[in-house]
């Protein structure tokens, strides 16, 4: 038999079509179990399941090569990703990964001739506060040292099974610093619920509206907006979804309120769906916090149990409502509302023409609302507390308390809840950053900082953030921090539209080029004029923002690449010397005279 | 024209558009004669909005044509110098992209993409070519699929689709690694039921699917665009 010929495939694949039933929206979930069991989709698995779901092949396998945790080309039994954000980066896992590798035999990107191991880099794993970290079969490792990945060598050769890995290895912490109304007070299960059902859906919606609430997720739209759009808006069922699919590179506040707050997200979620109407919710967990997937579901159990989900909520005759998780593959994509939606239906993350917008036509073409773990934790102490009580806080246009994932540069790294309008000073100064130079805010989509800019402030009006904030201390090379920002960006491209799939990439090149020292004056304008095709033409955020940290470092700070240009006014982008890298691999050479000199 | 119903208007470069509701800012331009540069859009399928050519600017606002509906008020700019600069930067994006060799191509002188580059006064692919590898898939025994000149239009994927009834194409990868697929284990088009008679076999706006035997029986210099210009082709009905 060849090493991938699969005669059992369709006993096999019985117990998970046995869970998950004949329906094409269960595709991704199908696939996730399929790559667990052969460690990659064989192409018999993805006619087998095409055949039971009675979709085309076409569409398994678009799905099958779309997500970075499917792979249609086998991987090793044991599965290492080391995690490629800035933060990871700066704390030595390209060195740490090397080492491993170097250790194992191993090249990166390859499997090990006895099929064993496979190791290569993915996109953060929000783990940025307990880095260096990294994944083996999607559980989520922390603190990754040399002494650390000895263990863990020794581990895989002795074919033990993950689960039985010292727990001290998967140890992750909340690390939070510093609470608000959110994190700080105690708050009993079902208070929300309680409140929301004596007040009534119209009064609470008016007190969403009082609390100035806004989405968390970044782009800030008005809560008791999407609520009410989507409660009038006609459809046999309503939907509220939770999107825990936190991928910007340097956030992981969301992974603290589903491990710690899990009850309070429940919570905001059933109000939401008491309001628009909904008797399905869905969480769509981020494949990376796949580790919390048995821990949240037994808050749910806890909460059927407690009749705070399930038929007749609360004693409230018709009140039905439930939650069932779905677990994403590795996709920033999928972040993005109508990619999630798309993803909710087993299809390829690739964002949505709108109009329609999902408050009319989302999750199955019916009314859907998409709000952020955040937004929806909010939300329950609102209804809870009250929409005057979350407005005293904040500034005028952004009312409560934002929570901040704080990484990179600092003494005390972790989780931060403010009250909207603080300023860059005092947070720098909380986290115990050391000669800070420049911070990234909401990650490589948002804002590059310069500390001449210290003085903003966290807010819509002025430094809007999704969570993320990533510290650098002088000394750091900002054109290296931009250099990955840009490959993420190249990576995580969902190649639909042509101004972000070739962009990103010809961004990704300059910069490379800049970085290995060929740039020009002319490549400078070069990246101007791609960004601003990316900005104005690309089919959703992703490509309106990925050029955003280039643009940013042009503008601010120029020191960061000047000293690496040439002095002409052009160079080729063909690199002579790097050509020949496929003959210095062949001959196993790196010594001067197999360069160029 | 002069269809009552038709009594909401937008403008485009000035001129009044006439539009009823459900049309696309790109259907009513098309039916007024108002050339809106385009690829992936054929009027006979679902819109799709991913070449982004027909992007226009809607009261200030970048918009894609040929998804969005036509509203009362829209003022559209459409034929503008950095509007087409744009476009250009994006034809010239695909070329590179891909690897388009027109003089030894055969569809030369009846491929979209190459004409939308004379629309657009592109001189030069610009841009540092990928010379990605790509297949060409021989295995049909009257059709080629040479993925070297696939744009990702999706043009073949909604015919087979939506008027062939067969889906034999389809969309995996991500990113740069985004790659038309065909539905058969093997990976190969001759495992499929495609047929030469399909409309997805003649929709392609460039060379990536050819009807084999067919190879210059339309002399250079004979050929679609070497008469007309592609804002002529793509406004007469039923175009291919």
């Amino acid at each position: 038999m060849e090493p991938h010929e699969f005669p059992q495939i369709e006993q096999q694949l019985a117990p998970v079509f046995e869970r998950h039933g004949r329906e094409a929206h269960w595709l991704l979930q199908i696939l996730r179990e399929a790559q667990e069991i052969f460690h990659f989709i064989p192409s018999a698995a993805i006619t087998c399941i095409a055949a039971h779901l009675g979709v085309p092949r076409t569409r398994v396998e678009g799905v099958a090569g779309f997500y970075s945790f499917l792979s249609l080309k086998p991987v090793g039994e044991y599965r290492v990703l080391f995690s490629d954000n800035v933060t990871d980066q700066m704390q030595g896992n390209p060195e740490l990964m090397r080492y491993f590798c170097h250790k194992l035999w191993l090249e990166p990107g390859k499997v090990s001739e006895d099929n064993l191991l496979s190791v290569d880099s993915t996109s953060c794993t929000g783990m940025c506060d307990q880095g260096p970290a990294a994944l083996v079969n999607g559980w989520p490792l922390t603190n990754l040292d040399h002494e650390r990945l000895d263990l863990i060598a020794e581990l895989i050769r002795n074919r033990k099974p993950v689960c039985d890995w010292p727990s001290l290895l998967f140890e992750v912490k909340d690390n939070i610093r510093r609470s608000g109304i959110l994190l700080g007070e105690p708050f009993e299960s079902g208070t929300a619920i309680r409140a929301t059902l004596a007040r009534g859906s119209v009064a609470t919606l008016m007190e969403m509206e009082a609390s100035g609430l806004r989405g968390r997720g970044g782009a800030g739209f008005s809560v008791a907006r999407k609520w009410s759009m989507c409660r009038v808006s006609p459809g046999e069922k309503h939907y509220i979804v939770c999107n825990a699919d936190e991928g910007e590179p340097g956030t992981f506040k969301d992974r603290v309120l589903l491990n710690s707050y899990a009850d309070l997200v429940c919570e905001g979620m059933t109000v939401g769906a008491r309001i628009i109407g909904a008797t399905k919710g869905f969480l769509y967990l981020r494949g990376e916090y796949c580790y919390l997937l048995h821990k949240l579901e037994q808050a749910l159990a806890q909460r059927r149990v407690a009749g705070l989900l399930g038929r007749n909520i609360l004693g409230e005759t018709g009140f039905d409502f439930d939650i069932e998780i779905h677990l994403g593959a590795g996709a920033y994509i999928c972040g993005e509302e109508s990619a999630l939606i798309e993803s909710l239906e087993g299809k390829r993350g690739r964002p949505r023409n709108r109009p329609p917008f999902p408050v009319t036509h989302g999750y199955l073409d019916q009314p859907t609302v998409v709000d952020n773990v955040e937004t929806l934790a909010c939300a329950a102490r609102i209804a809870a507390q009250g929409g005057e009580w979350f407005a005293a806080m904040g500034t005028a246009q952004s009312s409560g308390s934002k929570i901040l994932s704080i990484a990179g540069d600092c003494a005390r790294p972790g989780i931060y809840e403010y009250p909207f309008g603080v300023t860059l000073h005092e947070i720098l100064d909380d986290c115990g950053a050391e000669d800070p130079y420049a911070v990234q805010v909401s990650g490589p989509s948002g804002i590059l900082v310069s500390s001449k800019e210290f003085g903003r402030c966290i807010s819509f009006e002025d430094l809007p953030t999704a969570g993320a904030f990533t510290v650098f201390k002088r000394g750091r090379d900002l054109l290296q921090i931009v250099q990955n920002f840009v490959h993420f960006f190249a990576h995580e491209s969902c190649g639909f539209c042509t101004p972000c799939r070739v962009g990103t990439q010809l961004q990704k090149k300059i910069v490379d080029k800049i970085a290995n020292g060929h740039g020009t004056a002319y490549d400078l304008e070069e990246l101007k004029q791609l960004g601003h095709i990316m900005q104005t033409m690309s089919h959703c955020g992703l490509g309106h923002t990925a050029p955003n940290p280039v643009l940013d470092m042009l503008k601010k700070f120029p020191d960061a690449y000047q000293h690496k240009l040439k002095d002409l006014a052009f160079e080729p982008a063909f690199d002579l010397d790097g050509a020949l890298e496929t003959a210095r691999n062949i001959t196993g050479r790196d010594d001067a005279w197999a360069h160029l000199p | 024209m002069g269809a009552p119903a038709m009594s909401k208007t937008i403008t485009i470069d000035g001129k009044n558009v006439p539009f009823s509701d459900g049309q696309t800012i790109m259907d009513a331009a098309l039916a007024a004669g108002v050339y809106i540069p385009h690829l992936c859009h054929n009027p006979q399928f679902e819109p799709h909005g991913s070449c982004k050519l027909c992007v226009v600017s809607v009261n200030g606002r970048n918009m894609t044509s040929c998804t969005m509906p036509a509203a009362e008020d829209m003022v559209v700019a459409n034929n503008t110098p950095e509007l087409n600069s744009d476009r250009k930067a994006l034809v010239q994006m695909l070329f590179v992209e891909g690897n388009h060799i027109c003089p030894a191509c055969e569809a030369s002188g009846n491929c979209q993409l190459q004409a939308a580059a004379y629309y657009l006064d592109m001189l030069s692919p610009h841009y540092t070519h990928f010379y990605q590898p790509r297949a060409v898939d021989a295995s049909h025994p009257e059709i080629f699929l040479d993925l070297n000149r696939c744009i990702l239009c999706e043009l073949c994927v909604r015919a087979s689709r939506e008027v062939d009834g067969k889906n034999v194409f389809g969309i995996s990868g991500r990113g740069i690694g985004t790659r038309l697929v065909v539905n058969a284990a093997s990976g190969r088009l001759g495992d499929t039921n495609f047929a030469a008679t399909d409309k997805a076999a003649h929709v392609c706006p460039t060379g990536a699917i050819l009807i084999k035997r067919q190879g210059y029986r339309i002399p250079i210099g004979q050929r679609t665009f070497d008469h007309k210009n592609i804002s002529e082709v793509q406004m007469e009905p039923d175009h291919e």
